[in-house]
């Protein structure tokens, strides 16, 4: 095929670059049982290691007894805090300032506990190990309720009361009760105070966002293998953040970080569960240097639900003021957050809550103040899940409660009162009451549209037809049009203000052209099922001008790929793929040097042309970007050093704001609590968009998840601190059957700081889908005096609303 | 999720099995499709030291229809259930109820013989097969036995069978009239919240006979003879449903558990019957 008898769409087709719907180039290998996961990794001589786990959610350890356990015909050695404490390793730092017990010291804080760790040759004789370890346990008072945590004598962490009895500070300031964890404001407390106070309208709401869990396919796992002889220490895992369990894997044990190689293979479903750094990981190592060989540890999906990191626990009271006639006035927000036996969140150093203060959502809110309590209880700790370290899933979900129950206070249509709240177009860049500074919207538009598709009207005199229906015994079913606008923050982010453990949150891609032109470009991110094989490829193949195709991407492995700080919180497309279009530049600098070259003109006098540089005003004098590839290393230029390669670490200048409008149409079974969902409308504005199919894909499972969270999905505890939804019996996670059919839809506003306008998508279906399916519910029951009522609305807390608001006599 | 070490055996006669109950006792249990012993297993709440799978036994996957009575054997699995048009004409409510167990990959190793022995009150089948008035055919030591499937469940997991008999098919006389098979459930692979089996006849408007039980609302299924009667001699109206539910209620005891608290249960109880009634009306 000669470049010359190729048109220019042509040219653009073969690059299949940006905006193209570019077939996953993972999916060969995982459609076809091909992946490479943590379980699938098998050494010479690997060992198998587990836990023996607490049953109580809150007893002193009085005795460990391996004994028996290391009868058992494949147990090798049994680990507990007491082994470990020689070496400093029986606790570990967390990612939020905290620390975490590795294996029970002395005590246990919740159930599922790691008590001791068997190391065995195999994984069914370590289970058998598991059974005999005798452990005694004496049972102390389980403080399951965050508000009566902050008023018992019943101290949690005695690590963290002084010797004196007094409280010392934790990471994020003074500590008012034992299980106390902080205190974080933001916002002016006054001003807002005397805003609700002289308010025309004010409406006050509690609600509790309940504890759940995203249950990615693949549980948490790692294998350690510690080479004695090199000194080097090699650490497969499900990590979100390879890098970063790098550096805190060297912090704690001492190892210097050149001789530690992490790598995260193929990673079957992320969703924060797979961000911080667990005991396994820890005891893995240990037991890996302890008995010179490599050791394997994997959960099952008990252990995943139980143990690591859920998400929410969320309890929240909102004031919200506004005139009659719907202009919201001010905004007062309290959080009172349940953070499990030890504060494990993944959030920046400076937001103990996360960007909970992103609570004034998508509307222009003069005033506003925020504040969060963190407290402990015998609970499992985590809160980095489904977005859960950066609330935004919480913060969305309270503001788009609190705008309905004003709706139901002022009488007003919802979908009116948010039209008349939204901040406009020309107020961007918004400078929020709470301090964050949005990048773009247009979401009068985007509200128009979606409202428009569904016909919202129409939906509003059905419904109301139905009610009419339901008063005169015609139908048991009502109607609910849930409505949510939300506004995302994502893309973290700015090392000026987001760090974790003092590490920032830049990130990082590395470049490589191959002579013949084809290339590979390595991140400091990590897939864990998003595609970014598939899409990197494309940013770089719009950049750079060599087909996706051509163009390999890995991440994954620290020893070859450059530092960064992982995939989660929707920041691989706004900070690593910012840095794979500026390394795509630096690329495209110097080959524009070396087309001028050859072509024997000045360097200003050649310009890019999708796959080729062509000297301007002469389009069929050119070098194509396989030719000047070609000749970066085989031609002698003077004054350019051979090679193509180009490095970049991008520190994002602000977050990133993506937004959507969702309308969900449900019909409600009064008599059984069922709820249907007839319709699902999402309307996706994430800025530029690199691979529409992907996207689409992204909205429809985080649909799926806020589907799940919002009608069902909850890790619930009973008064003893056990956990009532170990099991997938009890556990909602949703199949085809349950989830129904998605209508997707955009706008695109790109973002101006970012180099090619993208914003990130992942979360955002999560972020604006519960509170669309929480709201549709409520929405059903609005003309019977519902105000609120908490998730997740399973069959009998439907069922339960509409008993208490009488309609079943 | 490993179970206890176990030592497994896959006889090809039935003598074979019974020899090894007898030798075994308490020590061991006979396995079909798996799909309640196994889960129980990796969970150590059973401890099985000796498990005979009977997938290698000849004869027990075999459906028969024959004057008016269907045989099905102990493996016939609940896929086969679906896919058998003779089943399908003689007995319709199974294949309606079969088809709301579980989801496609259960039902390819779910057996009917394990769901009626195991005697989990949230197995589908027992009350189905009380509805339609089945009978169980136990091979032990000592020969066969038949046990009614309304006499066979005694508590949670407890039922007629002795230790050293297995069950190795289901006999059922071929229904009369309108059926239906009606379950709420929270989702793909639940037990059902409450769900009720019903066949009904209809001659000249009025209800002549019918046939209730109710699945996962005690601590076994529940076949309610005073609800079936409560129809009886009526149209069907409003009054007659409405008695039968209360009939239903008052033999029901259902207990609180992550599906809801015990007035939920009932109310759902009574709804479901009643839609399963209406439905099963509409078919008479």
């Amino acid at each position: 095929m000669k470049d010359e008898v190729e048109s220019r769409d042509d040219r653009v087709a073969n690059l299949k670059g940006m905006g193209c719907s570019r077939k996953r180039v993972e999916d060969a290998r995982f459609t076809q049982g091909k992946g490479n996961y943590v379980d699938d990794i098998k050494l010479d001589g690997m060992l198998f290691g587990d836990f023996v786990r607490s049953p109580y959610a809150h007893a002193r350890i009085t005795s460990i007894n391996a004994e028996e356990a290391l009868k058992v015909p494949g147990v090798l050695a049994v680990l507990t805090a007491a082994d470990l404490e020689p070496l400093g390793l029986h606790w570990m730092p967390t990612l939020a300032g905290d620390k975490q017990m590795v294996l029970a010291d002395g005590k246990v804080l919740f159930q599922g506990q790691e008590v001791a760790f068997v190391v065995a040759e195999d994984r069914f004789a370590a289970a058998d190990g598991i059974e005999a370890v005798e452990v005694e346990y004496e049972e102390l008072p389980v403080i399951v309720d965050p508000f009566e945590a902050m008023k018992t004598d019943v101290v949690l962490r005695e690590d963290l009361v002084a010797d004196d009895g007094s409280i010392p500070d934790g990471a994020h300031g003074p500590r008012t009760h034992p299980n106390h964890i902080f205190t974080w404001e933001a916002g002016e407390k006054e001003a807002t105070q005397q805003v609700l106070d002289n308010a025309e309208v004010l409406v006050e709401e509690s609600m509790y966002y309940h504890r759940t869990h995203p249950c990615p396919l693949e549980t948490c796992g790692c294998v350690a293998s510690m080479d004695k002889v090199n000194g080097k220490l090699t650490l497969w895992g499900t990590f979100q953040a390879p890098h970063a369990i790098r550096t805190v894997v060297s912090l704690i044990s001492g190892i210097e970080e050149h001789n530690i190689r992490v790598v995260s293979p193929d990673i079957g479903g992320g969703f924060g569960n797979k961000v911080g750094a667990y005991p396994g990981y820890v005891c893995s190592v240990v037991a890996s240097i302890v008995t010179g060989k490599p050791v394997k540890w994997i959960e099952d999906r008990m252990d995943n639900l139980m143990t690591t990191a859920f998400a929410r626990d969320y309890h929240m009271t909102g004031k919200i003021s506004a005139t009659k006639e719907g202009k919201i006035t001010g905004l007062h927000c309290h959080v009172t957050a349940d953070h499990g036996g030890f504060d494990a969140c993944a959030d920046p150093t400076k937001f103990p809550a996360g960007f909970m203060n992103i609570c004034t959502g998508s509307y222009d809110i003069p005033t506003a103040f925020l504040e969060v309590d963190g407290v402990y209880t015998n609970k499992a700790p985590g809160g980095v899940s489904y977005r859960c370290s950066f609330r935004v899933t919480e913060a969305v979900y309270f503001i788009e409660r609190m705008v309905e129950v004003l709706a139901i206070e002022l009488g007003m249509d919802a979908a009116e009162l948010r039209r008349i709240n939204f901040i406009k177009k020309e107020q961007f860049p918004y400078k929020a009451a709470l301090g964050w500074e949005y990048d773009s919207g247009d979401y009068h538009t985007a509200w128009d549209k979606a409202l428009t598709s569904v016909d919202y009207d129409g939906l509003r005199a059905e419904q109301a037809q139905r009610v009419e229906d339901f008063k005169a015994g015609k139908t048991r079913k009502l109607m609910g049009v849930g409505l949510s606008f939300f506004t995302e923050i994502v893309g973290a982010g700015p090392v000026k203000n987001c760090d974790i453990l003092g590490l920032g949150m830049f990130d990082s891609c590395e470049i490589r052209i191959h002579p013949t032109g084809s290339a590979i470009a390595r991140l400091g991110t990590i897939s864990q099922g998003q595609g970014h094989a598939t899409t990197f490829a494309q940013i770089l193949a719009s950049e750079i001008g060599l087909p996706a195709d051509s163009i390999t991407i890995e991440e994954g492995d620290t020893d070859t790929a450059p530092y960064g700080l992982g995939t989660y919180g929707s920041r691989s497309t706004p900070v690593a793929g910012a840095a794979t279009a500026m390394a795509g530049r630096k690329i495209r600098a110097k080959a524009q040097m070396i087309a001028a070259y050859l072509l024997e003109v000045h360097d200003n006098d050649v310009e890019f042309d999708v796959d080729r540089f062509v000297v301007k005003g002469a389009p069929e004098k050119f070098k194509t970007m396989k030719e000047i590839a070609f000749a970066a290393y085989n031609q002698a230029i003077p004054g350019i050093e051979p090679g193509l390669e180009a490095v970049s670490y991008y520190d994002p200048p602000n977050m990133t704001y993506p937004f959507g409008a969702y309308v969900c149409v449900m019909d409600i079974d009064v008599d059984t609590g069922v709820p249907e969902i007839r319709r699902f409308y999402a309307l996706d504005d994430c800025g530029t968009r690199i691979n529409p199919m992907i996207i689409e894909g992204q909205v429809h499972g985080g649909l799926t998840e806020a589907l799940a969270v919002a009608l069902g999905q909850e890790i619930a505890y009973d008064d003893m601190g056990n956990v009532k939804t170990g099991t997938l019996m009890d556990f909602f996670l949703p199949t085809a059957w349950e989830v129904p059919n998605y209508e997707t839809d955009h706008t695109v506003t790109p973002s101006p700081h970012h180099p090619i306008g993208a914003k990130g998508v992942g979360e955002s279906p999560h972020v604006g889908g519960v509170p669309c399916f929480s709201n549709a519910v409520h929405d059903a029951f609005r003309a019977f005096g519902l105000r609120q009522t908490n998730m997740p609305h399973d069959h009998w807390r439907i069922w339960k609303t509409a008993n208490e608001l009488g309609l079943h006599d | 999720m490993i179970p206890a070490a176990f030592d497994y055996y896959r006889p090809t006669k039935m003598d074979d099995v019974i020899a090894l109950l007898k030798e075994h006792g308490d020590d061991a249990r006979v396995m079909a499709g798996g799909h309640s012993l196994i889960p129980m297993m990796k969970l150590r709440m059973a401890e099985i030291p000796h498990l005979i799978d009977l997938q290698a036994i000849d004869g027990l996957n075999e459906i028969f229809i024959e004057d008016g009575q269907m045989t099905i054997g102990a493996m016939v699995t609940q896929h086969d259930l679906i896919n058998h048009a003779g089943l399908e004409a003689a007995a319709p409510i199974l294949r309606e109820a079969a088809l709301q167990i579980a989801d496609p990959q259960v039902r390819y190793m779910g057996t009917v013989g394990g769901n009626v022995a195991n005697g989990d009150p949230g197995n589908d089948m027992p009350g189905l097969m009380q509805c339609l008035d089945a009978t169980f055919l136990l091979v032990g030591p000592d020969g066969e036995r038949s046990v009614a499937a309304r006499d066979f469940y005694e508590a949670a997991y407890m039922t007629a069978r002795e230790d050293e008999e297995v069950l190795t098919s289901v006999s059922i006389p071929a229904p009369q009239g309108g059926y239906a098979y009606e379950k709420q459930k929270r989702k793909i692979g639940d037990y059902a919240t409450a769900a009720a089996a019903v066949q009904i006849i209809k001659e000249d408007g009025k209800c002549t006979a019918a046939s209730i039980a109710m699945t996962n609302l005690s601590d076994t299924p529940i076949y309610s003879v005073d609800a079936g009667a409560a129809l009886v001699g009526t149209a069907v109206d409003a009054a007659a449903l409405n008695a039968a539910k209360a009939a239903m209620l008052g033999d029901i005891d259902p207990t609180e558990d992550n599906r809801g608290p015990v007035a939920f249960k009932k109310h759902v109880a009574g709804v479901i019957l009643a839609r399963a009634i209406e439905r099963a009306w509409s078919r008479a």
